[in-house]
């Protein structure tokens, strides 16, 4: 985990290229299930889930809600155990809390009584870092997330978009390997969701991260995906992954006008909502 | 409205009351009941001059602080400690439930056979009630981190001393200061009845006397003075609270907003 050390723009073109095909997966879940104890009784959350991540992609999960999607990555982050099957990462099966992995939530989870700069620091605190070496380093990730000039103002002094942006810093200041991200950028408005979603993109692809990204946005699905996985039902069940072969190092704005990105989605808006799809099909017709 | 506008309102109501009251005394309402505004003017500045009121009022600021520093670091300990061992808060919540319905005032006959009618027997009162009002809120303090943020920071690598630290303490000391901003009138309240039932100091024991002797204007005078020493611990607490949460009080300030 040192690929952090490196943040500059991407105007070089030598990024670690990790995603091999064929290459060893990194995080895996194998015949995955997991029940849930709901008011007395045992309820499944997903079922059968089959799915390989391998280094450096980013794979995205959608589907309607309730269906499982976060509790897989509460299992990848080794937060409790599958009821069947395994899930492995880096060839072993996760054990109790998997470190390898940061993890952002729809909440930012700030700690409120903590500055900007104080937030971004606290996993380089945690780990020991000294104090000059931890406000540098927290310095460089504001400039990273555009939080100049807030540096000293705590969470409820944040807009939304900005403490998102906060707590993207601190996921960053920690360097995981792997990202798994529940909804981060949910409730922000489509100029900042855009803005960021383009500065994740931009990292993850330039520190060589894996990242699985939770969403309900379908344009988001596919936009920053390498692989869009759908889920359906309860209990959830993958049932499609789209491989999406855009290029990796895309332009968000411009993609939008890329016919075969318009295809993609297309087909990911027929499968979440076939009647709907249907419906205007023969408008699209004319 | 302007602030100045309610500062000039508040003022224009008190010198009404006072007019009304100085009028009605003697008129409406036989001066042995209300006494009158002038009369304890007069009681106050006696009390001034002689150097009785300071005696007696830094024996009530005494007994209440020194009851309120004692039973809020008892209940802060307290309050951590059963809000980390579930195991033992759980045997103890009925009881501590049904201890906390007691009316304290009902225990101080009992601290009197204690601990006797001397400055002992205050304070501890005074700390009991402060003790229970601090324990149950840093005890909601403790309880309510959200597993959520210690689950984000665990896998953050960070140790339990660590979550201690700086998640579970930092975050209950803001429900601390909840519990204390509502003990002062709490820790007052103590240790006037303490000083009212036994004792030959303090203004809860000036209050009694002028009482027993019929004397309502010294009555209102030490009741005065009883309002003047409510409103300066209020503001100690508040401006200790705002130097130890200065986010609580950009909390504050913000815009309204869902």
């Amino acid at each position: 985990m040192s690929g952090l050390r490196v943040v500059k723009p991407a105007a070089g073109s030598g990024q670690p290229e990790r995603r091999a095909e064929g290459a060893q997966p990194l995080l895996e879940f194998v015949g995955v299930a997991k029940h849930f104890f709901v008011g007395g009784e045992l309820r499944p959350a997903v079922e059968d889930v089959e799915l390989a991540v391998r280094p450096g992609e980013i794979v995205t999960l959608v589907g309607p809600s309730g269906c499982g999607k976060s509790t897989l990555l509460n299992m990848a982050a080794g937060l409790f155990a599958p009821t069947r099957g395994a899930v492995r990462y880096g060839g072993t099966a996760v054990a109790g809390l998997n470190h390898s992995v940061g993890y952002m939530t729809q909440q930012d989870h700030l700690l409120p009584w903590r500055t900007t700069l104080d937030n971004i620091a606290l996993p380089l605190e945690l780990r020991g870092e000294a104090r000059d070496r931890r406000i540098a380093r927290a310095l460089d990730l504001v400039r990273v997330v555009g939080l100049q000039g807030f540096e000293r103002h705590f969470p409820s002094q944040l807009s939304g978009g900005m403490r998102k942006r906060c707590a993207l810093a601190r996921l960053l200041a920690y360097d995981p390997e792997t990202l798994l991200l529940d909804e981060p950028f949910g409730a922000l408005d489509a100029q900042l969701r855009l803005g960021l979603q383009a500065e994740l993109l931009r990292l993850v692809r330039e520190l060589g991260k894996t990242a699985l990204f939770v969403t309900h946005d379908l344009d988001e699905a596919i936009a920053l995906a390498d692989r869009c996985v759908v889920f359906q039902g309860r209990p959830g069940r993958i049932v499609e992954q789209i491989t999406v072969d855009l290029p990796p190092d895309r332009d968000l704005l411009a993609l939008r006008l890329l016919p075969r990105y318009v295809e993609l989605t297309q087909r990911l808006w027929r499968r979440m909502a076939p009647e709907l799809a249907r419906a205007s099909a023969p408008e699209r017709a004319r | 409205m302007s602030a100045f506008a309610t500062w000039a309102w508040r003022v224009v109501l008190v010198i009404a009351f006072l007019v009304l009251w100085e009028v009605a005394s003697g008129r409406l309402v036989p001066p042995l009941f209300v006494s009158s505004p002038s009369v304890v003017a007069g009681k106050l500045w006696g009390l001034a001059a002689s150097g009785k009121l300071a005696y007696h009022a830094s024996y009530t600021a005494m007994h209440a602080l020194a009851g309120f520093a004692l039973g809020a670091a008892a209940g802060m300990a307290a309050g951590l400690a059963l809000g980390r061992w579930h195991r033992l808060a759980e045997v103890l919540d009925p009881f501590l439930m049904g201890f906390y319905s007691v009316p304290k005032i009902a225990l101080a006959p009992l601290f009197i056979l204690w601990f006797g009618v001397g400055t002992q027997m205050k304070v501890l009162f005074v700390a009991m009630i402060v003790f229970l009002l601090v324990f149950l809120n840093t005890y909601t303090g403790v309880r309510n981190v959200s597993r959520e943020q210690l689950a984000i920071l665990r896998l953050m690598r960070a140790t339990e001393a660590q979550l201690m630290r700086k998640v579970v303490l930092p975050s209950a000391v803001a429900w601390v200061f909840t519990g204390l901003r509502l003990s002062v009138p709490y820790a007052l309240i103590g240790a006037i009845m303490g000083e009212m039932l036994a004792s030959n100091r303090g203004l809860g024991y000036l209050l009694a006397d002028a009482s027993a002797q019929f004397d309502t204007g010294g009555a209102f005078a030490a009741l005065a003075a009883i309002i003047v020493l409510a409103i300066l611990l209020n503001a100690l607490v508040r401006l200790a609270e705002r130097k130890a949460l200065p986010w609580r009080e950009a909390e504050t300030a913000r815009e309204f907003s869902f």
